[in-house]
This record gives C-alpha cells, sequence and structure tokens, in this order.
C-alpha cells in the first residue's frame, strides 16, 4: 500500500514525488511522459539554476532526482481512478492496479485542437503540435504558427531557425508571450522572415490528400482569404486533462480546472491535485509555479496522513499563524 | 534495435517477407522520441520474431523521410511485404503500439 500516488510525470507531480519522498511518504509516479509539457521546450532560460536548457534534458534530470530518492515512475497513463476503503485504487491502461492511502492529480493539460477541417487529415502531413520535434522538416519552406502566447511565439522563432518564412496567425489584436520572446520574434519580423497576422482565425487546413498546402482565414490577408503554407504548427494552449476525475465527483470550475483550496486540497478528502490542471495555475502557467504547488499538495499529504504539518525549516509558530489567517 | 540507413532499407524492410517491420523514425532533437525509444526497445523483445523492430534517424536520411512524406516525429510505420500498411505519429504510450501491433498480428 502507498502512502501516496502521484498521477501525471510533469513539474507538478515530479516536485511533489520529491517532497514527498523526502516526508518518508512511501510513493509512486504514474505518467507516460517523465517531463510532461517541458519536454516540447526547445530552451528553458527561466527556471533558476539553469542558464539556458532543452525542456528534455531538464526533465530527466528532475526524473533522476525522482529515481535516486527510492521512486518508481511507471511511464505509463491511468485508465481509471477509484474511491477504496482505505482511499484510492489506481488502474493503469496496462491493467496494473495500485492503491494508496492518498492521491495527488498532476495530469495537467491536453494540446488544445482547433477542431476544423483539415487538423485531424493532415496531422503528420503538416500539421504538428510540436515545433521542437518538426521545425527540422521545414527547411526553406513557408510555416504559420497558430497562437500567440510563449509556446507560438517561442515556437515560431525556433521554427525561423530553418524555414523561409514564418507567420503567426493570432486571434486577437496583440501576442501575449514573455517580452523576452517578443523581443526575439520581433527581431525575426524586421527580416523578410517573420510576419504576425493579427485578429484571424484559420478556419480550415487545405491540402491536396498528401500534405498541407495552405489554410483558409476568416479575414483577407493582402486582398486573399487563403494563405499557402508547407506546414501549421497548432500552439491554442490547453485544456485540463480531467477525464479521470468526473466520475469520482471532483469539483471542477467552470473552463474545467479542477478547484482547489490554497493546500491544494480538492473537495475529496486525501485527494489533492497541482499543476496546470487546478485552477490556481491560472495565475502564471509555469514549471517553477507548478512545482510549487505540487511541494504543497505533498505536504497537504504528509498532514492528512500523520495529522500534523509537515516539518519545514522554517516552522515557527509566526508562519503557522500566518497561514492560518 | 536495428539501425536503418539508405544502405540497408531496401533489403531490411522492402525485402523483409516473413514477419512484419515496425519502424521508428526519430531525432535526437526531439523529447518525445526520446520517451518512445525504451519503450518501443521492450516491445522489440516483447515481439521477438513475431515482428522485426528498426529505428531510423531522420536526420541522418532525411531521403527515406522525403520519400515516405515524414514531416512530424515521431512516428512509427509498420510495413509488410514492402507495403506500408499501419502509421501513427505523436508518442502514444507503450499501449498505444501495442494496440497498433495486435491490429495487425491479431
Amino acid at each position: 500500500m502507498n502512502d501516496l500516488i502521484i498521477v501525471g510525470a510533469g513539474p507538478a507531480g515530479l516536485s511533489a514525488s520529491i517532497y514527498a519522498s523526502r516526508y518518508k511518504l512511501k510513493n509512486v509516479v504514474i505518467g507516460k511522459l517523465i517531463g510532461g509539457t517541458m519536454t516540447l521546450a526547445h530552451k528553458v532560460e527561466n527556471i533558476p539554476g539553469f542558464l539556458s536548457i532543452a525542456g528534455l534534458d531538464w526533465a530527466q534530470k528532475v526524473g533522476e532526482q525522482v529515481k535516486n530518492l527510492g521512486v518508481e515512475i511507471l511511464g505509463e497513463n491511468v485508465g481509471r481512478i477509484e474511491k477504496a476503503a482505505t482511499g484510492f485504487k489506481v488502474m493503469t491502461e496496462s491493467e496494473k492496479e495500485l492503491e494508496g492511502k492518498t492521491l495527488i492529480i498532476a495530469t495537467g493539460t491536453e494540446r488544445r485542437k482547433l477542431k476544423i477541417p483539415g487538423e485531424k487529415e493532415y496531422l503528420g502531413k503538416g500539421v504538428s503540435y510540436c515545433t521542437t520535434c518538426d521545425a527540422p522538416f521545414f527547411r526553406d519552406k513557408r510555416v504559420a504558427l497558430i497562437g500567440g502566447a510563449d509556446a507560438a511565439v517561442a515556437g515560431a522563432v525556433h521554427t525561423a531557425e530553418f524555414a523561409q518564412k514564418v507567420f503567426i496567425i493570432y486571434r486577437r489584436d496583440q501576442l501575449r508571450a514573455e517580452p523576452i520572446w517578443l523581443e526575439e520574434w520581433q527581431k525575426t519580423e524586421t527580416t523578410d522572415k517573420g510576419k504576425t497576422i493579427y485578429n484571424t482565425n484559420i478556419t480550415e487546413i487545405l491540402g491536396d490528400g498528401d500534405r498541407v498546402t495552405g489554410v483558409k482565414l476568416d479575414q483577407a490577408y493582402q486582398g486573399k482569404d487563403t494563405l499557402e503554407l508547407d506546414g501549421v504548427f497548432i500552439e491554442a494552449g490547453g485544456v485540463p486533462a480531467t477525464s479521470l476525475l468526473t466520475p469520482l465527483g471532483v469539483k471542477l470550475t467552470e473552463p474545467g480546472y479542477v478547484q482547489v483550496t490554497e493546500l491544494m486540497e480538492t473537495n475529496l478528502p486525501g485527494l489533492f491535485a497541482a499543476g496546470d490542471i487546478t485552477d490556481k495555475s491560472a495565475v502564471l502557467v509555469q514549471a517553477v509555479t507548478a512545482m510549487a504547488q505540487g511541494a504543497i499538495a505533498a505536504a497537504s499529504a504528509y498532514k492528512y496522513l500523520k495529522g500534523e504539518k509537515a516539518p519545514q525549516i522554517l516552522g515557527t509558530e509566526e508562519n503557522s499563524k500566518k497561514q492560518a489567517t | 534495435m536495428m539501425e536503418l540507413t539508405d544502405k540497408n532499407f531496401q533489403k531490411e524492410v522492402l525485402e523483409e517477407t516473413e514477419i512484419p517491420v515496425f519502424i521508428d523514425l526519430y531525432a535526437d532533437w526531439c523529447g518525445p522520441c526520446k520517451m518512445a525509444a525504451p519503450v518501443i526497445e521492450k516491445l522489440a523483445e516483447e515481439y521477438a520474431g513475431k515482428m522485426k523492430f528498426a529505428k531510423l534517424d531522420v536526420d541522418k536520411n532525411p531521403h527515406l523521410a522525403q520519400k515516405y512524406h515524414v514531416m512530424s516525429i515521431p512516428t512509427v510505420i509498420i510495413f509488410q511485404r514492402g507495403e506500408e500498411i499501419k502509421r501513427m505519429t505523436g508518442f502514444p504510450g507503450k499501449e498505444g503500439y501495442q494496440k497498433l501491433i495486435e491490429e495487425i498480428l491479431g
């Protein structure tokens, strides 16, 4: 029997495991992608301690840290979570059964699909959700990024290293990425290579059957409602991956995020949530905030199991008071 | 696992008539590919004798990637008697690959 089962192996889940292990809680992590969404970042420069690191390399280091503390990471998806007399029962997709007294759900978000004609048909034939993986296939080609937040703008900068022309097509009138990425993209735009098309949606991905040939726009660009392209990268954000939680009766907010308290508690006793899946992540969707939430969730699991607060270096009375208010 | 190149592709894939060939198309720059690799290594052990497993570095073999219209990785392609019969793009986890394999082996 585990003290704690952590579902999700991204920054929140891994950080929760590190803290739980150091609290001597017997825990296990289940998730098919160690590092989660971070593995898709070609360059990460806002994680303290690293000047510049590929998301995947960072994820591997954190994974090692988790395993080094004696924890197994099961590299697969969870199929079902059930309540049990002593906590929770988790069935993985390969039908492995695990039991835990407490559970942290940190399954993050799934990539948002545009749900437009051509998107599914041309996946792998010019449509991609991973610039790090696929930008090099578009050497000297024309490519568009759909979206306007960090992933889209960072992805556009990366893609411009290979492509001949890179468009960002965004539905709003202003990009909303980190200023440091915006600055990089503006440099690309001053050359003929980069161009942002604002206030525009794509309504269809066009192709010749074998590959993408362009997109249809809902606003004319340079007098035409189609744009010729070889590739389309969709970076339109994520939707919370809560399908495992609905049968349990976990309370979600209107857009579908898990509603948590400051201590990462859900409405079910013993069930905690951390990272991009929570409503609290709306403040700042970053690995560093997800990791903080994971740590808090682990401390809350400790408190739930032991009936007392998790030990902490600055656990003075004054701090406890602060927390109580 | 066998590494495919322009040189051995014909013999190892197209001229393989005994069992289907599962090809993992990858590159060093691709994060999800690195996650997929150990999973596929394991499947290669489990299905030894029933399916041949091989990998193809698309960075080192761009002609083959182009020839088979691969524009996204990780992608796996399964060949049978020299013909492509299945293709999957993205990393679906071990069960995802297993499903694909079982569809062929039954």
